[in-house]
């Protein structure tokens, strides 16, 4: 187990040095480390009963209890067998996409590092294990977003989208040091056994915060969405498995994994509904206005996150059911639709949609892989889609309060989302081929069988899906709701409401495709409310904190040193005034005083002319001069004082420093006088609280 | 011709300026004296050959970049500090042969400790000092 999760890193390791061999033909062996993952992971669905865990632990730091403990319950390998098998196709599909990219072999360490990342992240049960691997996924996005490293787009959309998942890890790692001490174990398991105690104390509150901050800044929920646009401007095939698939699920399971534990408390749920609510019904809204087909695809994937919270929220367990086969169901369609998107955008040099059309007489593959895509996005029989969107509908129906208003509002995001997914599914395959695209031809094989096969993969679980329920979802409820009920997917429920709305969907959704088109009007709104999006606050904000920035560093980091000296010395004679002033009472007891020898009196007074001569003098050679002096009259006073070890080192000591000063002489600015007087008062201030403060 | 009477000073001044740290060297584990001392001394030694003669000709005396005397130095130390656990008491037990050496007296891990620091002070004294006359 621990092999496997490693697997990744360790493969990310050895790719630097074989990685010449691999740029070339060979780019398509790397298919076997997800391959072999997604057939382990596999394997396991056998030996996981519904309710039996398989749990792996190593120890890892023993004394501050953080172990790599892993954990397979149906949750876990949910997500494991998702990325792994997408994973599969991923890998393929970039070794002909990126085929003959000068650093390839860096792009597919950086891919198998962030496999490895998200495997452990979901098969943790630490929660700080959970958390650095939580980390490790925004850091290896960090570098996959940021892959094409010379366009300067592209470096801005990853640190973006890392400043935003990185802060989210902040809060993240807050939410866990609180639960892991109240909760008195770092493991997730245990902690379902204390989630009454959880519930009821008084910082359940501020973990929820924390912990819902973290998952929606990695999950792209508003107000922390815009990120995911931004990070569309890296190669399609890391928009597909990152963006779509994988990570951005990632706070989806950090949520459904908590939910045994922290769940089924009205502030939790209310947030979710609301928080996912109007994600779903922003994100959608703003799909239909976008022409790149990316940006399309990427609003269409935060709305459906919004949708996933928004299941979260209700809570029930057929909610939840809805919400793990909707996380398969958008899985296998958004990537199919991503991978599409990649193959036009390879072949034809351009997504915008109002170009695009008639490209299925060209790459009829691809549009077949589309097609099906979009029927399981719009929900229309006998997809996968359809199966998961009636089970959204019935847990909105069933669902206690706002059942109606609930409705509506997945009813409104589902039109829209179809109307998306016509437009990047149907759109550009349909209608009259362009003279301008009539050179296009039909990619190889590498690039069109990993969205057919997911195509296809939607269509066969519609049919059956029961292949689905009994190995990987009922666990994977099981996990959520330990007292779930027996439920059975099925394509065709009969004649019933839901059905109903289903059809209200479709129709809505081809109708408003077929008279709906965005004009100029709607995207000057657009424009408008972009004003007051969270993006561009948090554009403003930055702007605004780098010039604050640069002005303080430049007051306080001046890089000049005499003024480093001066403020030091300044605030510790304020700070040391400030205490002889107010607590401490001086005194000195004149009895106890050694009688002044003669020699002491001379050396004495030798030594204040020269430190007032060392503080005044405009001259710095004399000042040097003077240092020396002072040194050596300290010297003498070591001896007096019958420490001939201390003088025999302060000697040896300040005459090297006055050689060094000499030295470096030539090199200090030139001062006025205003600066030598400043630097005397300040530093005769000084000596004189320092002599104040000594006695006592 | 102006620094005759300095060369010749320093000519003599150096060997006796480094025999004087070494006796500060080896007299500080009971006097006062010292590596760290010893360490300075030496350094103005070198110091005060480079103002007579050029650093060129200083370096040159040296034979390696004073740099090199750091690592030695912290070597050094290190090793007597660690030398206790070859016998089994912890780390910087002082250790000390039975029998004393002529001149130099009783011999102990101390010792080697000190000549560490005598050869890290050489050797970041004259780097610096090196360094910065160097650049200017």
């Amino acid at each position: 187990m621990l092999l496997a999760v490693l697997s990744g890193f360790i493969v990310a390791s050895i790719i630097p040095l074989i990685g010449k061999w691999l740029k070339g033909k060979w780019s398509v062996v790397m298919t076997m480390l997800p391959l072999t993952l997604f057939v382990y992971f596999l394997s396991l669905i056998p030996s996981l009963p519904a309710d039996q865990h398989l749990l792996a632990s190593y120890n890892w730091v023993l004394t501050m209890g953080i172990n790599l403990s892993f954990l397979v319950d149906g949750l876990s390998l949910l997500f494991a067998l998702m990325i792994t098998g997408i994973g599969v196709l991923v890998f393929l599909y970039t070794s002909a996409y990126m085929k003959g990219d000068a650093y390839l072999d860096r792009f597919y360490g950086y891919l198998s590092l962030f496999m490895g990342a998200m495997l452990g992240m979901v098969l943790s049960d630490n929660i700080f294990t959970l958390f650095v691997f939580w980390e490790l996924t925004s850091i290896s996005s960090f570098f996959l977003i940021g892959y094409k490293n010379e366009s300067t787009a592209s470096r801005k959309s990853a640190l973006i989208a890392l400043a935003v998942t990185g802060l989210g890890g902040f809060f993240l790692l807050a939410a866990f040091a609180m639960l892991g001490t109240i909760a008195g174990t770092y493991s997730i398991q245990e902690m379902i056994g204390s989630g009454d105690q959880l519930k009821e104390h008084p910082a359940y509150l501020p973990i929820m915060v924390c912990l819902f901050f973290a998952a929606f800044s990695k999950s792209a929920q508003f107000p922390l969405h815009f990120w995911l646009p931004g990070a569309m401007k890296a190669p399609t095939p890391v928009s597909t498995y990152l963006h779509s698939a994988t990570m951005v699920k990632a706070g989806i399971y950090l949520l459904a994994r908590f939910t045994p534990v922290l769940g089924n408390v009205p502030e939790w749920n209310n947030t979710l509904l609301i928080v996912g609510g109007f994600t779903m019904l922003y994100a959608a809204f703003h799909a239909i206005f976008k022409k790149d087909l990316k940006e399309i695809l990427a609003y269409s994937t935060i709305s459906a996150l919004g949708m996933l919270v928004f299941l979260l929220g209700l809570g029930t367990s057929e909610a939840l059911l809805a919400m793990l086969v909707f996380i398969v169901v958008h899985a296998l369609y958004k990537a199919t639709l991503f991978l599409v998107t990649g193959i036009i955008d390879h072949q034809t040099g351009t997504r915008d949609t109002t170009v695009l059309s008639g490209l299925r007489k060209v790459m009829l593959p691809v549009a077949i892989a589309g097609g099906l895509a979009m029927l399981s996005n719009s929900g229309i029989p006998p997809t996968i889609g359809f199966v998961g969107k009636d089970l959204v509908y019935a847990s909105t129906l069933s669902s206690e309060g706002f059942a109606i208003i609930m409705t509506v509002v997945a009813v409104i995001t589902n039109i829209l989302l179809l109307y998306a997914s016509v437009l990047a599914g149907i759109k550009p395959f349909a209608g009259k081929l362009p003279s301008t695209l009539e050179n296009t031809r039909l990619p190889e094989w590498r690039l069109w069988l990993p969205p057919l096969v997911l195509g296809i993969a939607g269509l066969v679980l519609g049919f059956f899906p029961h292949i689905l329920e009994g190995g990987i979802l009922g666990p994977a409820l099981n996990a959520l709701v330990p007292s779930a009920a027996e439920f059975h997917l099925q394509l065709w429920h009969g004649f019933n409401f839901v059905l109903a709305l289903s059809a209200i969907t479709i129709a809505g959704g081809l109708l408003l495709y077929r008279f709906f088109k965005p004009g100029t009007g709607a995207s000057a709104i657009l424009a408008k409310l972009h004003k007051t999006s969270p993006e561009n606050i948090a554009h403003l904000f930055n702007r605004n904190f780098r010039v604050f920035a640069t002005r303080w560093t430049s007051v306080l980091q001046n890089g000049y040193l005499r003024i480093y000296i001066l403020t030091i010395v300044f605030f510790l004679t304020a700070l040391m005034a400030y205490k002889s002033m107010t607590k401490v009472v001086v005194s000195v007891n004149l009895n106890k005083v050694s009688p002044l020898t003669s020699t002491e009196l001379v050396v004495m007074s030798i030594l204040i002319i020269a430190i007032i001569y060392a503080v005044y003098t405009p001259s710095r050679l004399s000042a040097i001069a003077a240092m020396g002096v002072i040194g050596y009259c300290v010297c003498l006073i070591y001896v007096f004082y019958s420490a001939p070890d201390l003088a025999m080192t302060q000697f040896a000591i300040d005459t090297l420093t006055v050689i060094l000063f000499v030295l470096v002489l030539y090199r200090f600015p030139n001062t006025s006088t205003i600066q030598v007087g400043r630097s005397g008062y300040v530093t005769v201030w000084f000596h004189w609280f320092l002599d104040r403060w000594l006695p006592s | 011709m102006k620094l005759l009477i300095l060369r010749t000073t320093a000519n003599f001044l150096l060997p006796l300026l480094l025999l004087f740290s070494l006796f500060l060297l080896l007299r500080g584990h009971y006097l006062p004296g010292g590596g760290f001392v010893g360490g300075i001394i030496a350094a103005i030694a070198f110091v005060l050959h480079a103002f007579a003669f050029g650093l060129r000709s200083t370096r040159k005396l040296l034979r390696v970049h004073p740099i090199s005397f750091m690592p030695v130095g912290l070597g050094l130390a290190v090793f007597s500090a660690l030398l206790p656990l070859l016998k089994g008491l912890p780390v910087m037990t002082g250790l000390w042969l039975d029998e004393p050496f002529p001149v130099v007296g009783l011999v102990g891990s101390a010792l080697l400790f000190d000549v560490g620091v005598y050869l890290v002070v050489l050797g970041v004294a004259l780097t610096i000092i090196f360094t910065i006359s160097e650049s200017v």
